[in-house]
């Protein structure tokens, strides 16, 4: 401050703040270095090294040994990993889709005035309060061929059901059924959304004269799209990575026939199974490539559709 | 009928009075939207009682087709038996042990840091904040390998450690959570107290955390929630039966008696039973957890 003309006092306190600003710098870190050691060590290292890994033939036992792109090159021509792409490309074209559309759905019903409403929403939501474990159980046993309760109910209707997570062609659509019972978070964002809408659009709608699948296009789901474009791409990354309800139900195998294989199961068997550090390192990169490209795509197409309150 | 509105209070005056035929159909809209929403709910709810009553079913019963919806008799003594069959208090140590710890870790790291990203102005501090959230970004097979690579050479594998210890190092979704949280408190609080001489230190332990305990308990309600569930965590790192949490213990269970459904079931119930009790008790702090991240703010 003493560079400054004296008396001018402004300044001065502006620059006894900047320097403050500076001086500020070690107390931020200080604050934040629960995070920054963390970071450091189990996020930045971590994310080079298993790129490093990835171009290395890695067992645990002896040193990593580098082979460039082969384990790239291998991969292309591993048909199990081609069939784990399939499997989760299969599994989030469908579940992610129905499960948006689904939460829309219901959450536009529980948006509506009617007694027992806050036990209507509780209720939905308790199925994510089970562990993964548990619920991989419960619907092993709800999907078991011969005496589930869902093939009793197929049955009821005279409706020959199929084994279910036996039968490769049904396993995975019973593991996107499974996961739509877990829809109950998506609706309480949404539900939260709708609160949000003002109603002076809706009368203004009205007035209009605008059907009521009009007001749903023209009004809600432009409001509540910044909600639909968050459930959609988180979806699409968990989907991406679905793990536990597979490994579960397949006993860790990715069974029947290699159809509840999805890439994360197929990464980890390779990493803590067989000890390809290096190949599974290279999964992990190219799942790593293709959550970014998704999510830039998504971004980039979402500036169209999504509608954000500027005021 | 409304069914695409958000509620009108019933009281809003938005129908024209006398036109009464559009009160019915609204009526009877409402009436389809409760119906329909009981049964939605029933779908949903029906699988846990399914589980509920399959814990109590006799070995005859639970293959009988077509299925009971009531047990006859409930057989009460399958939850002894299945608890009898695995190290359940072991398992029930290790859980606890490991939400407990990771819980509370996940509060002061998420706090402290948080703090540093709201109150305290330092040159670099958004971009280092958007360091944060782009880390949530990452899908964690990125980092497991190594991850697990250095647990291993620091010998943490076959103890809970590589399970609790990352808590303290701060969640980025934590840290996101709270500093939404924090800066909504004025910041003439803190200036207040710096004036009077607190450390920044103090302004926190003593200004700030008293007043973000709401946020505190959505931090450990669902980093609680998320040790007791997860699953891949303890498939990675613990390796003998003695360690194994209650997730990683019935997938063994499982797997060694595969058809047992009523034991299977009645481990799953017991499992599951301490989470809703939390859930019940707790839940709006879980529902300010869902609404707050992110959307608003």
């Amino acid at each position: 401050m003493s560079l400054l003309t004296p008396g001018s006092s402004v300044p001065t306190l502006r620059v006894r703040r900047r320097r403050k600003f500076w001086n500020n710098l070690g107390l931020g870190l200080l604050f934040i270095a629960p995070w920054l050691i963390g970071f450091l060590m189990l996020t930045a290292y971590p994310f080079f090294s298993s790129l490093y890994f990835s171009f290395t033939r890695y067992n645990i036992l002896s040193a990593p040994q580098w082979v460039g792109l082969q384990n790239y090159q291998n991969l292309v021509h591993d048909p199990k990993f081609l069939k784990s792409i399939g499997n989760t490309f299969y599994y989030t074209v469908i579940a992610v889709p129905l499960g948006v559309v689904l939460a829309i759905a219901l959450a536009l019903i529980y948006n509506q005035k009617m007694p027992g409403r806050p036990i209507f929403r509780t209720l939905m939501y308790v199925p994510l309060i089970v562990p993964p474990v548990a619920t991989a159980l419960l619907w092993q046993w709800i999907f078991n061929p011969q005496v589930g309760l869902l093939n009793a109910v197929l049955g009821f209707f005279g409706i020959q059901g199929p084994t279910w997570l036996g039968d490769p062609g049904w396993s995975k659509i019973a593991l996107i059924i499974m996961a739509q019972w877990g829809v109950g978070g998506s609706v309480l964002l949404l539900l939260a959304a709708l609160q949000d809408v003002p109603r002076q659009l809706y009368e203004a709608a009205e007035i209009d004269g605008a059907s009521l699948w009009q007001k749903f296009w023209n009004v809600t789901l432009p409001m509540i799209s910044p909600v639909v474009f968050f459930i959609s791409i988180t979806g699409i990354i968990s989907a991406f990575q679905v793990f536990t309800e597979a490994f579960i139900v397949s006993g860790g195998e990715g069974g029947p026939v290699n159809s509840t294989l999805f890439y994360s199961l197929y990464l980890f068997q390779q990493a803590f199974r067989f000890f390809n550090m290096g190949y599974a390192s290279a999964m992990a990169w190219l799942l790593f490539i293709a959550v970014l490209i998704v999510t830039l795509i998504v971004f980039r197409s979402s500036a169209k559709v999504v509608f954000y309150d500027r005021s | 009928m409304t069914a695409l509105e958000p509620a009108p209070s019933s009281t809003a005056p938005s129908a024209p009075p006398s036109n009464a035929s559009i009160r019915r159909t609204q009526r009877a809209g409402r009436v389809m939207a409760f119906v329909v929403a009981l049964v939605v709910t029933l779908f949903f709810a029906f699988p846990l009682y399914w589980m509920v009553i399959t814990a109590l079913k006799g070995d005859a019963e639970v293959f009988q087709s077509p299925p009971t919806f009531v047990p006859h008799p409930a057989v009460w003594s399958n939850f002894l038996t299945s608890l009898s069959q695995i190290p359940f208090w072991s398992y029930v140590r290790n859980s606890l042990l490991y939400a407990i710890l990771s819980a509370i870790g996940a509060a002061l790291s998420a706090s402290i840091v948080a703090y540093g990203f709201s109150k305290v102005k330092w040159p670099g501090r958004e971009a280092v904040f958007f360091l944060v959230l782009i880390t949530m970004l990452l899908p964690y097979q990125v980092t497991m390998i190594p991850t697990y690579l250095i647990f291993r050479s620091i010998g943490w594998t076959g103890t809970l450690l590589p399970l609790i210890v990352p808590a303290f190092l701060g969640n980025a979704y934590f840290i996101f959570l709270m500093r939404q949280f924090i800066r909504t408190l004025p910041d003439e609080l803190a200036d207040a107290a710096r004036i009077d001489g607190c450390t920044e230190f103090r302004v926190f332990w003593t200004i700030i955390v008293p007043l973000i305990k709401p946020a505190l308990a959505v931090v450990f309600l669902n980093q609680f929630l998320n040790a007791w569930k997860d699953f891949l965590g303890p498939l990675l790192y613990l390796n003998d039966p003695s360690q194994y949490t209650l997730s990683l213990g019935l997938q063994q269970f499982q797997s060694a008696n595969g058809q047992e459904w009523a034991l299977l079931m009645a481990c799953a119930t017991v499992f599951t039973v301490p989470l809703f009790v939390l859930f019940f008790f707790t839940q709006r702090y879980f529902v300010e957890g869902v609404t707050f991240t992110g959307l608003k703010g």
